[in-house]
Order: structure tokens, then C-alpha cells, then sequence
């Protein structure tokens, strides 16, 4: 079997198996669409008045300011959910029935991050949806608030990548799970919930070059402000960073499950 | 040309040396049943030939080509049900061979079609948009099948495919993989249920410890180790002449508890009238008569020296 359509359709269907099964279980779905949604709506209702503070920088809201994060740890969730599904595949034994098909391998691992992507999709448009609902302006419009998709969705993909990998190096569930608070900590090290510029030492610093904080920053100035190419790019290139960075370890570890079964 | 060449394959994990360079060959249209204990070897033999895991040693071709230098030739060719039947218990049974199908390169309408064929033929029609998570262990067998089947392969391993099912459900996997091979499709089938391995198999490997101790069809391999024999248990104090007489009929075995006779009976069973007849004739009443064949398990213990793990779980068909 040959082809870029070939392998395009089973990219697809590997996708929309990933998708299913997220939402045929809840346990990976309330990661990425309840868990995000009840913080955001705790942060924003107690912590509203943080606008205020003395260096806050300029927003509408702090349902506005909120709204980034909130798609960041939905995304990154996603990202971790799909580590865990594809480890539970290999535990159970299912990613041998697609080893075993004559399909070039990184089309399984592209199947399982388009999956992933398509979560990242629905989660930001979920949270834009919810931000214009209560009252939140999207300042870049149209073109930012397809924008901010946009990133989210292909940070979805890179942070499913190394997911992914880790899912495959591991081969175990309760190993990716088991991550699951280190992205809480990389969220939480970076712009994502708190303004960079209100931060303390080190995490401060950590913020500054946490590859996250460009992301999140690129996401956000379409909200809180308009299209800003500089930080576009700077979230792009880190975008891509993380997505090499996943495709060099997934590539790695799948070699490593063919040399130890 | 052989469907399955295998030449000194051998795989290691670390110091553990699971498989010690194995020779086979499978002809095309020959069921090859791969009889052995757990842990035999057997597994990670059909994980290298079916491009699963790399060998550490030798070489192995599938259906022409070469198992690591030409992987992607060999999945094409092959279909593959491992042990445990690898399915997601979200999907639906019809989700699965649909997406089989366009793993193996079936465009869409012709994977719906071939789907809803092979569903039919495992009996599962009336099942395909339930949950497989609620199947019953025979049917998800029967499903791990079909989908190997979605693409027609010249070559189906099957490894262990009846483990851990009822004999009716054995039955049916049973008869499904005979008609698979009448239709020409070269079965490699791994089991450590003996009987599995008589009914099926044209020709047997034995693998114990990594390394293939005895191979042949089931019939060359039982003669090797013993002709049919009458066990009889006779009457107190009947014992002596029951033997006399028996020694005029042919020849005797060493009894293993020194209470029976044990006559050996080259035609089987068609020996049996006589050897009743002659008791009869001399007044010998007998408690019990049995006619016992060599099975693979004494292939085994001949082979190995030791009984064959697992066999107690077999259920008799």
C-alpha cells in the first residue's frame, strides 16, 4: 500500500478513532473540556479583582486575560490524554494490530496527534465560546479569535507529539498519567494564569524563557488586544520547537518498541 | 517457494535468550501448528516473523520476502490475531473492520462491503454496532479473525487463538480456520493445547526452552514414540494367564502399576475383537479395556522429558 491519499485516509481514521474514544470515556474528556472550565470559573470569580493590581497589564476583564490559560491547560490536558489512550493501546495490546498493517508507522503516531489536534480545536473554541457568553471581547475579532485557534490547535499537536512519545518509550498508562501534575507546574511556570510581570524570582526567570509563556502570550494578545506579528511568531517558533522536539522523540522511541516488542 | 522460510532465528532479551535459532519451513496451503509450554518461545517467534520485533539472530522470509529488509511487503501479505485478541473494547465490532480495512489499503465503499461480508461469516451481524467491550471472550476471537481476514491474506498467523474459551466456541474457531485453509490461506497457528494442535495441523513444531525439539506431521511424530496399545485390567488372580494369553497375540509393554496387561495392537482398534475373543476363549473376565494411542503430549515428554504446562486447562472438544 502507497500514497499520500492512502495514508491521508488512515491519518483520518485513526483520528476520528482517537476522537471517539475520548469521548467514550469520560475519564479523558473531563480533563480537557471540565476540569479547565470549573478553574476558569473559580479564578475568574474570586480572583476577578487581580485586574486591579498595580502592574496588571491592560485588559477588558479577567475572564479575558483567563481565557488563554484556560485553552492552554485544556490543550496540554489534551495533549496528556492522548499520551495515556495510546499507552493504554499499546498496554492492551491494539497498537500491535496497527504495527502489524502494512501502513508506514508515523502515519499511527500522526493518526493519534490529529486526533489530539482535533481536541485542541474543540477545547479553544469551547473557551471562546464561553468568554464571549460572559461578556469577554476577542479585541483581534474574527481574524484573532481564528488565530488563537489556530495556535491551540497546533500546540495541541506538538504537546500531543511528546505524549506521545512518552507513551511510546514507556509503554505505560500510569507512566503518562503520572505527568499529569508536571504540566500543572509548566502551566503554572509560565504566563498562563498570572502575568508575567507580577511574578517573583524564580519563576520569574523560569516564565521568561518557558517555551509555554510565547505560546500562551501568542494566544492571548489576539484576545486581550489585537494581532501582534511579533508575538505570533514567537509563539509559532516555539510551537515548532516543541513539535520537532516531539517527531525526534517519537521517532526514537518507536524504534525502541520494535527493538524490545 | 515456502510461505514461511525461517533459517537459525534467534531472539534475546538482554541474558534471556527466548529464542536459540530455530529452522522451519511452511509450505504454502499447510496449517503449521507451533505447539509448546507458556514461555517456549512461541509468542516471540510469531512477533519476528510478523515484523512485530526484530530478530537478534538469522534471518526469516514470509511469503517471498524478508522479515526485516522487506517488513511492509510482509504485513501486506499477512494477517495477524495475537494472543488476547487486541481490541479496543470502545469500538464497535463494524468500527473495527472498517478501520481494518483501511489500515490494509481498502477504499471505502470496499472496506463497508468487505466489513459487513466478514461479519456475517463470523456470525456476528446481529452484534456489529454493540460495544466490543461487551462481547462474550468467543466473540472477540471471532472478530480478532475477521479482521485479519479483511484483506485476504496469503498467510494468517494465529497465536493461541482458542485460549481461555469454551469448547463450543473452540469448535467454532476450529472449523473457521479449516475453511480458511481450504481456500488456500497458509495457517501458522501457536497453541499449548495438544488436541488443537492434532485436529488442525498438517505438520508440527515442537518448541521448548527457544529451540524446536521435534517437527513432523502429528502422526509421524506419535509413531515415533509408540505404536496403540490395549490397556486391561482383568480379574483377581487373572493377572498371569491374562498376560499368557495376551503374549500369544502380540507383544507385551511394561505395566506401570504391575495391575494391568498392556498389549501392544498394531491395527488399534481393529485388534480389539481379537484380543476379547481370546480372553473370552479362556475364561478371563475383564474389568476394563481401553485402547490407548501415543499422543503429542508423550511426543513432548519424549522430546523434552517433561509434561506439556497448560494442558490441564484444555477443555476436550
Amino acid at each position: 500500500m502507497s500514497g499520500l491519499g492512502t495514508n491521508a485516509r488512515v491519518v483520518r481514521a485513526l483520528g476520528a478513532r482517537s476522537i471517539r474514544q475520548t469521548f467514550r470515556r469520560p475519564q479523558l474528556i473531563s480533563p480537557i473540556i471540565v476540569f479547565p472550565t470549573l478553574l476558569l470559573a473559580i479564578q475568574t470569580g474570586g480572583a476577578g479583582a487581580g485586574i486591579n493590581l498595580p502592574g496588571f497589564p491592560p485588559v477588558q476583564s479577567f475572564l479575558q486575560f483567563m481565557l488563554a490559560g484556560s485553552m492552554m491547560q485544556s490543550m496540554m490536558l489534551a495533549g496528556n490524554s492522548g499520551g495515556i489512550a495510546f499507552a493504554v493501546d499499546i498496554e492492551m495490546g491494539f497498537t500491535d494490530r496497527l504495527f502489524a498493517s502494512p501502513i508506514p508507522r508515523f502515519a499511527i503516531v500522526l493518526g493519534r496527534l490529529a486526533g489530539t489536534a482535533a481536541l485542541g480545536l474543540f477545547a479553544s473554541v469551547w473557551f471562546l465560546a464561553i468568554g464571549l457568553i460572559f461578556g469577554a471581547h476577542i479585541e483581534g475579532g474574527i481574524p484573532g479569535a481564528l488565530l488563537a485557534t489556530f495556535l491551540i490547535t497546533a500546540s495541541s499537536l506538538a504537546v500531543g507529539g511528546i505524549g506521545a512519545a512518552i507513551a511510546l518509550r514507556s509503554g505505560s498508562a500510569s507512566v503518562v498519567q503520572g505527568l499529569f501534575p508536571l504540566v500543572l507546574v509548566v502551566l503554572f511556570l509560565s504566563s498562563a494564569f498570572f502575568p508575567q510581570e507580577l511574578m517573583i524570582e524564580p519563576a520569574k526567570t523560569i516564565a521568561e524563557y518557558n517555551p509555554f509563556s510565547f505560546i500562551v502570550e501568542g494566544v492571548r494578545e489576539p484576545i486581550v488586544s489585537g494581532i501582534d506579528a511579533k508575538q505570533t511568531l514567537e509563539a509559532v517558533a516555539a510551537i515548532v520547537g516543541i513539535i520537532l522536539l516531539g517527531l525526534a522523540l517519537s521517532a526514537s522511541a518507536l524504534r525502541h518498541r520494535l527493538r524490545v516488542g | 517457494m515456502p510461505a514461511i522460510e525461517v533459517v537459525g532465528l534467534e531472539r534475546a532479551f538482554g541474558d534471556v535468550r527466548a529464542v536459540q535459532g530455530i529452522d522451519l519451513e511452511v509450505e504454502e496451503g499447510e496449517i503449521y501448528g507451533f505447539l509448546g509450554p507458556n514461555g517456549a518461545g512461541k509468542t516471540t517467534t510469531v512477533r519476528m516473523l510478523t515484523t512485530l520485533l526484530l530478530p537478534t539472530g538469522g534471518r526469516a522470509g514470509v511469503a517471498g520476502h524478508d522479515v526485516v529488509a522487506e517488513a511492509r511487503q510482509v504485513r501486506a501479505s499477512i494477517g495477524v490475531a495475537l494472543q488476547e485478541a487486541a481490541l479496543d473494547p470502545l469500538m464497535t465490532g463494524r468500527e473495527l473492520i472498517r478501520l481494518q480495512a483501511t489500515l490494509q489499503g481498502l477504499p471505502p465503499a470496499a472496506g463497508r462491503k468487505r466489513a459487513d461480508e466478514l461479519l456475517e461469516r463470523v456470525d456476528l451481524a446481529g452484534a456489529a454496532d454493540r460495544r466490543v467491550g461487551g462481547y462474550s471472550g468467543g466473540m472477540k476471537r471471532r472478530l480478532d479473525l475477521a479482521a485479519a481476514l479483511v484483506h485476504e491474506p496469503r498467510v494468517l498467523f494465529l497465536d493461541e487463538p482458542t485460549t481461555g474459551l469454551d469448547p463450543v466456541s473452540r469448535k467454532t474457531i476450529w472449523e473457521e480456520v479449516r475453511e480458511l485453509n481450504d481456500d488456500g490461506t497458509t495457517v501458522f497457528l501457536t497453541t499449548q493445547y495438544l488436541e488443537e494442535a492434532d485436529q488442525l495441523a498438517d505438520n508440527v513444531g515442537i518448541i521448548d526452552r527457544g529451540r524446536i525439539v521435534a517437527e513432523g506431521t502429528p502422526e509421524t511424530l506419535k509413531s515415533e514414540v509408540g505404536t496403540p496399545h490395549v490397556e486391561l485390567l482383568v480379574g483377581e488372580g487373572a493377572l498371569l494367564e491374562a498376560e499368557r494369553v495376551c503374549a500369544e497375540l502380540g507383544r507385551l509393554l511394561p505395566s506401570k502399576d504391575g495391575e494391568r496387561v498392556l498389549l501392544e495392537v498394531a491395527q488399534g482398534a481393529a485388534d480389539i475383537p481379537r484380543v476379547v475373543r481370546a480372553l473370552d476363549e479362556a475364561g478371563i473376565a475383564v474389568e476394563s479395556l481401553e485402547l490407548v494411542r501415543p499422543t503429542l503430549d508423550d511426543v513432548f515428554v519424549a522430546k523434552t522429558g517433561h509434561r506439556l504446562e497448560g494442558e490441564e486447562e484444555a477443555v476436550p472438544v
